[in-house]
C-alpha cells in the first residue's frame, strides 16, 4: 500500500511538471499532400509486399484486430494493470484510422511514440521497441496500411483511470524507459546476427513480452530477454538465453527455427500467447530471417545460476501424490521419463515452460490444456484435455510440482493457493 | 583354417550374449515403454474436446453441462466452432481452445462428431405442471402467431431431429440445456452471424416460455430414427445467417 501511494505522489508531482512540457511537445499534423512521400511511392506494389510482410513480422494485426472482427481495424482492449487501453484503427479510413495520416505521421507513433499531434502514446503500443525500425521498412509498413481496405469502426473509450489517463504523465515514464533511435548494427558482429538482433529487438517486440518488468510497467534493461511475467495476461514469457542456466538452455539454433516455424521444436510447444504470436507472425517469417533470429538468440549470454530452492515445505508427501496423477494423467502421452513423443507431445524433461520461476505456465496449461499451435507445418496439431474439471486444485499443485522436480528438473514446488488464482479461462 | 574357425568362435563368443542382451533389452523396452505409440487419427489430435464431451461425443446427459457433440449435423458444429473463435458465443474455456483453428480443421472435427452414433440417454426434468407442459407442446408445434412466435418444427423439421447440414435436432437433448441455450441468446452470451434468427426467436418468449418449452422437448419420446431429416426438407419462416440467407429478418 506505501508503495502505491509513493507511485502516485510521484506520478502526480510529474503531472505537473509534465503538463508544461507536453505543451511544448505539441505538434501539427503533416497532411499527405505536403509529405515528402508521394501518393506514388506509397502505391509501389514491391514496397507494399515488403510491408505486409514487415506487419507479419511485427504481428501488428495481434492487437489491432477484435476477436471476430476486421484485420487491422482495432477494437481489441489491451488488459495492462494500469487499465485498459483499446486498441485503434489502424486500416486507411478517413474518419476512424489513419486515412488523413502522412508518413511523417506515422514514422512520429513508430520512432517516437507521439501521435498525430504530438500527444503522447501509452506504450502499450510498444514504441520502446518499434524506436529501432529503420525509415525505410516504416514507410514499406505505412504503405501496406494505406493500402488495405478501409474499415469504420470508432475507436472505444480508453478504459485508463487517474493518474494514468493523463497523457502527460507518460513525461516521466519515457524518461526512464523510453530511447529513442534506429537500430545501430554492430559492425563486430554478422550479418545475420545483426538481423536478427533487429528484428528481435525491433519489430519482433520479443522483449516486451519476454524481459521483467517493475511496477510501473517499464523494463530496466533493454534489450535483457531474461524472461517475465506478462502483466495482466498472466503467462511466463521464458528467458531466451540458450547458455547455461538460460530459459532456452541445450537449444539448438534449428530448435529456435523449428518452434518459430512449426509452433513445435524437439525441446517444447508453443501454447498460450506465443502459439498465437507462432500462428499469426513467425510462421511466416522467411527462414533466413528465423536463423537470423536463431543466431542472435544463441549469443544471449549464460545467466547466474538458480539458488537452489530452500523452501521449508516437506514436499515428500505432494510429490507422491502428484507421481500418482502423473502416472494416471499425464505419462500415456508425455511418456514416464518426461520426454514426451518427438513431433506430437513436448518433453516436460528440461522443458523451460515447466521450470519456469513462477510455475504458471505449467499451471495453466494443466487447467486449460489445448491445441498446438495451427501452423502450415503441422496443419492438424494434436492437443492436451483441459484438466479444469477434473483435477481439483490439490492435485494440480502436486502434478505441477512432481514435474517441475521429476527427472533433471528442480524447480521450485507449487500451492494450492498458486492454483486458485490460475483458475479462471483468459479470453484475452 | 583351423586360425579363422577359432576366430568365428571367438566373435560368436562375444556377439553370441550381445545378441541376448539386445533381445531382452527389447523385450523390457517393449514392457516397460516410456512412450506407448500415439495414433494418428482425429481421435486421439481433439483430445481437448473430448476430455468434456466425450470420447464419442456423448456428453454429459447427467448434468447437461457438457453438450451431445454426437450425431449434430456437421454444418452445425463447424459453426459453433466459428462462432467461439469470433467471440459470438461466449464462453471461456471453448473460445480458448477453438482461438486458433483453421476452417478446415474445424470443419473436420465437426464431422468427426457428427458421425458419431451414440444411443441418446433420459436426463433430469423438472415438475411442470400440466398447463405449461401443453404451452410448451403448442410452441414447439404451431408456435405463436399473435408473438410472431414460429413453430421449432418449422425450421428444426417435423421429428425434431434436426435437418441436414446446418439445423440441429432439440429432442433429446437435456432440460438445462435447452433451456440454458434460450436464456443464452436472450443475454447475448450466444449469437451467431447476422441476421440471428434464435436470437430473435429466443427474445420473443418469455421465462415461462422458455421452460414450457424446454420441459416438454426433454420429456419428448424419442423415434426410432434420430438422424437429421435431409437437406431441403424445411422452408424456415425466418431469414436466418447461418442457413446463408442474408435477408432484413421478419
Amino acid at each position: 500500500m506505501k508503495r502505491v501511494i509513493v507511485i502516485v505522489v510521484v506520478l502526480l508531482a510529474l503531472v505537473l511538471i509534465g503538463g508544461w512540457w507536453w505543451r511544448s511537445g505539441t505538434t501539427q499534423p503533416v497532411s499527405p499532400a505536403a509529405s515528402a512521400v508521394s501518393a506514388a511511392t506509397l502505391k509501389d506494389p514491391a514496397l507494399i509486399a515488403k510491408g505486409e510482410y514487415l506487419a507479419t513480422v511485427g504481428d501488428c494485426a495481434a492487437c489491432h484486430t477484435e476477436q471476430g472482427g476486421a484485420r487491422y481495424a482495432g477494437g481489441r482492449v489491451l488488459a495492462t494493470p494500469f487499465g485498459n487501453i483499446p486498441a485503434p484503427n489502424i486500416t486507411p479510413d478517413r474518419e476512424t484510422g489513419l486515412g488523413d495520416w502522412s508518413f511523417e505521421d506515422f514514422w512520429q507513433a513508430l520512432h517516437s511514440g507521439r501521435g498525430r499531434h504530438g500527444e503522447l502514446l501509452y506504450p502499450v503500443f510498444s514504441y520502446t521497441s518499434f524506436t529501432k525500425v529503420t525509415h525505410d521498412d516504416a514507410l514499406a509498413m505505412f504503405a501496406y496500411l494505406q493500402s488495405l481496405p478501409p474499415v469504420h469502426q470508432p475507436a472505444k473509450p480508453l478504459g485508463l483511470d487517474f493518474p494514468y489517463n493523463v497523457r502527460s504523465s507518460l513525461n516521466a515514464w519515457r524518461a526512464l524507459y523510453f530511447r529513442e533511435g534506429t537500430y545501430q548494427p554492430d559492425p563486430g558482429k554478422s550479418e545475420a546476427w545483426n538481423r536478427g538482433a533487429y528484428l528481435v529487438q525491433g519489430l519482433g517486440h520479443c522483449n516486451e513480452c519476454h524481459a521483467p518488468r517493475d511496477s510501473l510497467g517499464g523494463m530496466q534493461s533493454n534489450p535483457s530477454l531474461a524472461g517475465g511475467q506478462i502483466p495482466a495476461q498472466n503467462w511466463y514469457a521464458p528467458d531466451l538465453s540458450t547458455q547455461a542456466n538460460g530459459g532456452l538452455a541445450g537449444w539448438s539454433e534449428q530448435d529456435i527455427v523449428d518452434l518459430l516455424k512449426t509452433g513445435q521444436s524437439a525441446r517444447g510447444t508453443a501454447f498460450g500467447p506465443m502459439a498465437e504470436v507462432v500462428a499469426r507472425s513467425t510462421q511466416h517469417l522467411q527462414d533466413d530471417d528465423l536463423h537470423a533470429i536463431a543466431t542472435y538468440l544463441q549469443s544471449l549470454p549464460a545467466r547466474a545460476p538458480v539458488a537452489a530452492d530452500r523452501s521449508p515445505l516437506d514436499t515428500r508427501a505432494i510429490l507422491a501424490q502428484g507421481a500418482k496423477v502423473y502416472a494416471d494423467r499425464c505419462a500415456d502421452c508425455h511418456g514416464k521419463d518426461g520426454n514426451g513423443v518427438a513431433g506430437i507431445y513436448p518433453p516436460l524433461n528440461g522443458n523451460s515452460s515447466v521450470n519456469e520461476p513462477t510455475g504458471i505456465n505449467a499451471v495453466r496449461v494443466v487447467l486449460l490444456g489445448g491445441f498446438a499451435p495451427l501452423t502450415a507445418g503441422n496443419p492438424r496439431p494434436y492437443s492436451m484435455p483441459p484438466f479444469a474439471q477434473q483435477l481439483n486444485d490439490s492435485d494440480v499443485a502436486a502434478v505441477v510440482t512432481y514435474i517441475r522436480q521429476a527427472w533433471t528438473n528442480n524447480a521450485s514446488p507449487i500451492l494450492e493457493r498458486d492454483v486458485i488464482k490460475n483458475r479462471h479461462t483468459p479470453i484475452d | 583354417m583351423k586360425r579363422l574357425s577359432a576366430k568365428l568362435w571367438q566373435v560368436k563368443r562375444v556377439v553370441g550374449p550381445c545378441m541376448l542382451l539386445m533381445m531382452a533389452a527389447s523385450v523390457a523396452h517393449a514392457q516397460d515403454a516410456p512412450h506407448p505409440v500415439i495414433p494418428d487419427t482425429i481421435q486421439q489430435r481433439i483430445a481437448a474436446c473430448t476430455a468434456c464431451h466425450g470420447v464419442h461425443g456423448e456428453g454429459t446427459p447427467e448434468s447437461g453441462f457438457f453438450p451431445r457433440l454426437a450425431g449434430k449435423p456437421a454444418g452445425y458444429l463447424a459453426r459453433q466452432l466459428q462462432d467461439f473463435q469470433d467471440g459470438l458465443r461466449k464462453y471461456g474455456p471453448m473460445e480458448y481452445t477453438v482461438r486458433q483453428l483453421s476452417p478446415e480443421y474445424m470443419r473436420e472435427i465437426a464431422a468427426y462428431f457428427s458421425a458419431q452414433d451414440v444411443p441418446y440417454t433420459r436426463s433430469p426434468m423438472p415438475r411442470l405442471s400440466g398447463d405449461a407442459l401443453q404451452r410448451g407442446e403448442q410452441l414447439v408445434t404451431h408456435g405463436d402467431p399473435s408473438r410472431k412466435i414460429p413453430a421449432c418444427s418449422a425450421c428444426h423439421g417435423a421429428q425434431l431431429t434436426g435437418v441436414q447440414p446446418d439445423i440441429p435436432g432439440l429432442i433429446g437433448l437435456p432440460y438445462d440445456y435447452i433451456s440454458s441455450q434460450l436464456g443464452s441468446w436472450r443475454t447475448r452470451t450466444r449469437a451467431t452471424v447476422a441476421p440471428d434468427c434464435m436470437s430473435e426467436i429466443a427474445n420473443r418468449l418469455s421465462e415461462s416460455d422458455i421452460s414450457a418449452v424446454s420441459a416438454w422437448l426433454a420429456g419428448r419420446e424419442l423415434p426410432g430414427d434420430m438422424h437429421a431429416q435431409p437437406a431441403g426438407s424445411v422452408t424456415p419462416p425466418l431469414h436466418c445467417g447461418v442457413l446463408g440467407d442474408k435477408g432484413d429478418g421478419v
